[in-house]
């Protein structure tokens, strides 16, 4: 059910060394000590984890200590797999991959997260699995972002439909749709402007660009993805929280895991929103994205 | 949730002993609530450790001011212990022959080539000749990007395509900088892994045949634990002299800023607070020490209202405050002029305590709000604006009709303005001129908007 690419098995396992793998070794087989809590809240914090959702999980693998679930490491372990496993059950099923004659995509996100690199993965990833892909280049205010999706269009041999810089982006989604209609492609993916959730004005733009794709395809945007990047911190929280709130985002897409950064955002996200994760971006290339497999990602943790 | 971190101490101290020395107890438990603070904030966990250990140190035994509490007074040592972190803000070297070459590096999407465009501006604005230079051989359109802005400031780019190595292409650039009487050299980078050891060391090459004067880290103010490894490794590799810290104008508190601070001990130069590109700005070590402990930005908020507000009317206003005179008709002003300090959330968010209120309020429920204030004041008669105290129920009726209100609403509005009079007269006490307009305006606001 999960093909986990070489890309994905390798930052994962910079992810393990550095992170779980220190818990791993923390944990071994011995008695729970103060000691043991303390390096356990060091680590979750440290990977991104969040103080909240680090607090709330200690707390709770506290009350089942107490009551006898675990009486040494090795146990704790087996408990912290099974609560970080809870925060990341069970997604819905990709409205994706549901048949229809146009599904549309939505994708957004802060400046410089990894949007359009993304897009093109997607656009990649989605034409192997037989589906016809059309791209929209509604980032109209970046000096060369059209450029730059244009570029990544040919690479993956997916066409873009884009206006001039500084055009309104809703009337390129416009277009895009009709482009897709005419040309009977079955998968219409938006790039939409990098912008900081806390604008106002900006957000509101995104709307009007949701709002045109909500009027011209049935339920559209089907899905809208929130590309976060994996190095950001708490702010991540936020960032989810206001582009929820504004365009109804249903789901994250963690790109530039393939650093050190360990990805914990994943948990607080999912803790306190409820978006589900459903790909990860591990490297520059268009292989380098891979479908988000809870089970897999925190079983692969622990290896 | 985190709010204000002198709040919730104050709650944490309201139960402790009072005045005299901050015993050990005192601190301690201040400080555990400063440690959540900080790593909310994304400062890293170990370097919030050390602080931790520094303010401790400074703090047991420190007798309390008179004039503060013992929770300020502690702030007081975490404010100025942090803002001894951050340090003092620094200008670009620029000294010696021409040209002077500045590098950029970072990871990728943190915002290199848009702080090289806002640098050169920045740049020439002080009398210097930059030239950009397109050393991003490897993101798609990098280059195209940098030419437009070039083009956009009329600032000229140096670029060879994307099939020359970047070393080369800086090289170049520097001779042709020397050639043509320029007098700066902005190299901007392909963002990049501080783990890609390739990438890493095409980045020495360029130092090695560019000679920087500048090799400016550029850092996402919203980065995690993680920016004291990046910012280490960067560090190691092309020895930093300096750090943009870039997305400002987000609502991340920015704890990265103490994390790479305290890792390569290189000055902060500057901080990007927009898409524009003349939206670069000096860094406050005060004010981003303040924001870093989530107690707003207090100080932006201010600057941003005199930026608006008539100082003539603000210190009427002031004298109004403070002789009790204060009606409906002067607070209908200031509502004028808070509108033009743009959407109340943005203003609000850049008040202490108040991220949460706008996270809970929609913001256009907010500024329908003031509308509506505004729409049931406009339905006033001059003289009832003077003097709301002869608005009676058939005036409340008329003026319910007039603003598209009820009466009920005009009765809260008039109830909720007699607290606020009666407030103000307390609080201007010892109000200074001049901020007692924007105070006023902000305790009414604490009445109004809720």
């Amino acid at each position: 059910m999960f093909r986990r690419s070489k890309k994905l098995r390798d930052s994962l396992t910079k992810t393990r060394r550095s992170f779980f793998g220190q818990i791993a070794g923390l944990l071994g087989a011995g008695e729970i000590t103060e000691e043991t809590w303390e390096d356990l809240e060091a680590l979750l914090v440290q990977a991104d984890v969040g103080v909240n959702t680090t607090m709330a999980l200690v707390e709770r693998l506290r009350e089942q200590v107490d009551r006898g679930k675990a009486r040494n490491t090795q146990e704790l372990e087996d408990l912290l797999k099974q609560e970080l496993l809870g925060l990341l059950d069970a997604p819905p099923p990709m409205r994706v991959d549901e048949p229809r004659l146009l599904t549309l995509v939505l994708v957004v996100g802060v400046n410089g997260s990894g949007k359009t690199t993304t897009i093109a993965k997607l656009a990649k990833y989605y034409r192997q699995r037989g589906r016809k892909v059309l791209l929209a280049a509604a980032d109209t205010f970046r000096a060369a972002a059209i450029d730059q999706l244009k570029i990544w269009g040919e690479r993956a041999d997916t066409p873009v439909i884009a206006h001039q810089p500084g055009a309104d982006p809703g009337a390129v989604v416009y277009d895009a749709i009709r482009a897709s209609q005419s040309r009977k492609a079955d998968l219409l993916i938006v790039d939409t402007a990098g912008r900081l959730h806390t604008k106002y004005n900006l957000m509101e733009e995104l709307r009007k660009v949701r709002g045109v794709a909500q009027k011209r395809v049935h339920q559209a945007p089907h899905e809208t993805l929130l590309v976060l990047d994996a190095t950001t911190g708490q702010n991540a929280l936020s960032q989810a929280r206001h582009f929820k709130d504004s365009v109804d985002v249903t789901g994250v897409v963690v790109a530039k895991l393939d650093g050190t950064a360990k990805g914990g955002v994943v948990f607080a996200i999912a803790h306190e929103l409820g978006l589900p994760v459903r790909f990860v971006g591990t490297g520059e290339t268009l292989d380098d994205l891979a479908e988000f497999d809870p089970e897999a990602f925190v079983e692969g943790l622990f290896e | 949730m985190f709010e204000n971190l002198s709040d919730k101490l104050q709650g944490v101290f309201d139960k402790l002993s009072n005045r005299g020395k901050l015993t050990e107890e005192d601190v301690d438990v201040a400080l555990r609530e400063v440690r959540l603070a900080l790593l909310e904030a994304d400062v890293n966990f170990r370097v919030v450790k050390d602080f931790i250990a520094r303010v401790r140190e400074r703090a047991v035994g420190v007798e309390v001011m008179r004039s503060l509490t013992p929770a300020q007074q502690v702030v007081k040592i975490v404010h100025e212990e942090l803002m001894a972190t951050l340090g003092e803000p620094a200008r670009l070297d620029l000294s010696g022959t021409p040209p002077h070459v500045v590098m950029l590096v970072g990871l990728q999407g943190s915002g290199k080539t848009t702080t090289a465009a806002k640098l050169a501006l920045t740049l020439r604005k002080a009398g210097q000749r930059p030239l950009m230079v397109a050393a991003d051989t490897r993101r798609p359109a990098a280059i195209t990007q940098l030419e437009v802005l070039g083009k956009q400031l009329d600032i000229p780019v140096h670029s060879e395509g994307n099939k020359v190595p970047p070393p080369q292409i800086c090289a170049n650039a520097v001779k042709r900088a020397r050639e043509g009487a320029y007098s700066v050299v902005l190299l901007d980078t392909a963002g990049r892994l501080h783990i890609d050891d390739q990438m890493m060391r095409e980045l020495e090459q360029v130092k090695a045949k560019t000679d920087p004067q500048e090799v400016l880290l550029v850092v996402d103010a919203m980065t995690g634990q993680d920016a004291v490894r990046v910012a280490d490794d960067f560090n190691q590799r092309v020895s930093l002299t300096g750090l943009i810290l870039t997305k400002v104008d987000g609502d991340a508190r920015g704890g990265a800023a103490i994390s790479v601070r305290s890792v390569t001990g290189v000055p902060i130069k500057y901080l990007g607070v927009g898409e524009k590109t003349d939206a670069l700005e000096v860094f406050h070590p005060d004010r981003l020490a303040s924001r870093i402990l989530g107690m707003g930005d207090v100080l932006t908020a201010i600057e941003k209202a005199q930026e608006v507000i008539d100082q003539d009317q603000a210190l009427k206003m002031g004298q109004k405050l403070v002789k009790g005179e204060f009606d409906l008709e002067d607070f209908r002003d200031q509502l004028q002029q808070l509108k033009k300090m743009g959407p109340l959330s943005q203003l609000l968010d850049m008040l202490p305590g108040m991220s949460q209120v706008t996270r809970d309020l929609a913001p256009e429920v907010t500024d329908q709000h003031l509308k509506v204030i505004e729409a049931i004041i406009n339905s006033m008669t001059a003289g009832e604006r003077r003097n709301p105290r002869i608005i009676n129920a058939s005036r409340k009726r008329r003026i319910a009709r007039g603003s598209g209100t009820t009466v009920m609403e005009v009765n809260d509005l008039l109830s909720q303005f007699r607290q606020m009079q009666k407030l103000m007269k307390q609080l201007t006490g010892g109000g200074k001129r001049g901020k007692g307009g924007m105070r006023g305006l902000m305790s009414m606001l604490g009445g109004f908007g809720s």
